[in-house]
């Protein structure tokens, strides 16, 4: 039977791990992105996502390098985004080792790229990342490039939007969730995973384990977290324990 | 206690194909992480010496085959399977080593093995592709998966599937929606149809298993 992951996220701005708190980046974290795949190997995650968040895409060049570095120690399923906006560099992420390319402001601004990387590479390499920030009225609207634009969509609609232009699962932020320790947005996030038969990766928010049961019980096919994982030794085997001790079927077994 | 240089084995040099569809990049980094030395390959005049070849790929299987004809670099490969070098396939390299594929129309594969591939069936609740993490039952036991318990769970990416017709070829199955075969062995020949460099600990166990193998 097909398990449910538990997926690391590692956000890297101008090369380096940091905290995203409401997509805002103040704290670096202390070490080398190689090394914490190093230890989410040994710690059994299922997947890892690497999100480029620099604010200019002069960042492109030293990012593919640091996923080259990565991939020599990954022998799980890589995602990596940020900054893809030619085939060239969707490419040259994939012959460094990449298996899946994460897009979101692609999907507003150049749909004919995803759909073009869809067919060349097959809908299973192609992850829609999907950020929603509630407005001053309380409505959940998907906002791009970055958290600064917003798309005047609902979660639901631009879901389906992102699967018709070829996504094969869909990456789920709230920028109103992220670093805010209060679990997902599991009410967008239940509609998103109603809407759609691509799997959900459910991201943002997490800070208990229990965050993560929710998120499988809202209908995500995937949990993610980053920061709760740097600061939490062995966090991933921890993670899993509780998934298992609540009656969700995930991969268990460490590395070592 | 460590051995003497000279009388350590040595390492088995392993030709890694590339027709230009497909992540060979995470194959050469788990033979690098299991001590082997590999070469990545992309013409058949490259192919001598080997002591063992893998066949990765991702991807459509008409374009795959058009890619290895083009260059004759199918015939090539087909030599070297008959003087008994072991060759592993993995996904689109295990459906490749069979006779036939419905993916895209009804495409010849290399025919190496008794075996047509064909679509996983859509079932309630069964999402497609298969993709995740699974368990692969052994249905045999060979050196090629010692050292891995049966029920270890493997990354698999797939929409088709392999039938093998003799049913001893079998060498594992993995359950979704239906049973399927998710590797085969039969002589010189090995297949998984889950991704073993990137599945930890068992895949790179069944890597290093394929590459200390006389």
């Amino acid at each position: 039977m097909l398990k449910k992951r538990l997926i690391a996220v590692l956000i890297i701005r101008d090369g380096a791990v940091v905290q995203s708190v409401r997509f805002k980046h103040t704290n670096s974290i202390h070490y080398d992105p190689v090394h914490a795949i190093e230890c989410f190997n040994k710690w059994a995650v299922d997947e890892i996502v690497i999100l480029n968040v620099s604010r200019d895409a002069s960042s492109r060049e030293g990012f593919a390098d640091v996923v080259k570095r990565i991939c020599r120690k990954c022998f799980v399923p890589l995602a990596v985004g940020g900054w893809i906006t030619d085939a060239d560099f969707a490419r040259s992420l994939l012959n460094a080792g990449a298996d899946k390319l994460v897009l979101n402001t692609a999907f507003a601004d150049n749909p004919p790229l995803v759909e073009a990387l869809s067919s060349r590479f097959g809908r299973q390499c192609i992850v829609a990342s999907m950020d929603v920030k509630r407005d001053e009225n309380g409505t959940p609207l998907v906002i791009v490039d970055r958290a600064q634009r917003s798309t005047g969509k609902s979660p639901v609609e631009w879901a389906k939007h992102a699967v018709e232009l070829g996504a094969g699962e869909i990456f789920f932020n709230s920028v109103d969730h992220d670093g805010a320790r209060r679990g997902y947005d599991l009410e967008s996030l239940r509609q998103v995973c109603a809407a759609v038969d691509v799997p959900v990766i459910a991201f943002g928010g997490v800070f208990q384990w229990k965050h993560l049961v929710e998120g499988i019980e809202a209908g995500a096919e995937a949990v993610a977290a980053a920061n709760i994982f740097h600061y939490t030794e062995h966090a991933t085997i921890k993670a899993k324990k509780h998934l298992t001790e609540a009656g969700v079927r995930v991969r268990t077994g460490t590395f070592t | 206690m460590t051995l003497p240089l000279y009388s350590r084995p040595v390492a088995a040099r392993v030709a890694i194909i590339d027709y230009g569809m497909g992540n060979i990049w995470s194959v050469q980094n788990a033979l690098v992480e299991v001590g082997a030395v590999s070469e990545v390959i992309q013409h058949p005049d490259q192919l001598k010496g080997f002591d063992k070849i893998i066949l990765p790929g991702v991807g459509a299987f008409g374009d795959a085959m058009r890619l290895l004809r083009q260059d004759g670099m199918d015939q090539a490969l087909g030599e070297k399977v008959r003087q008994g070098v072991p060759t592993l396939g993995v996904c689109l390299g295990m459906q490749l080593m069979c006779k036939s594929s419905t993916e895209g129309g009804l495409n010849q594969g290399l025919g190496w093995i008794d075996a047509d591939v064909v679509a996983l069936e859509p079932a309630p609740g069964i999402k497609l592709p298969h993709m995740g993490w699974n368990a692969v039952t052994f249905t045999r036991d060979i050196p090629f998966i010692h050292g891995i318990p049966s029920g270890t769970d493997f990354y698999f990416v797939h929409s088709f599937h392999v039938v093998c017709h003799q049913a001893s070829d079998v060498l594992g199955t993995c359950q979704h929606g239906q049973t399927f075969t998710a590797m085969f062995a039969r002589d010189n020949l090995f297949a998984a149809q889950c991704h073993p460099e990137k599945s930890q600990r068992g895949g790179l166990q069944l890597v290093k298993n394929f590459v200390e193998m006389p």
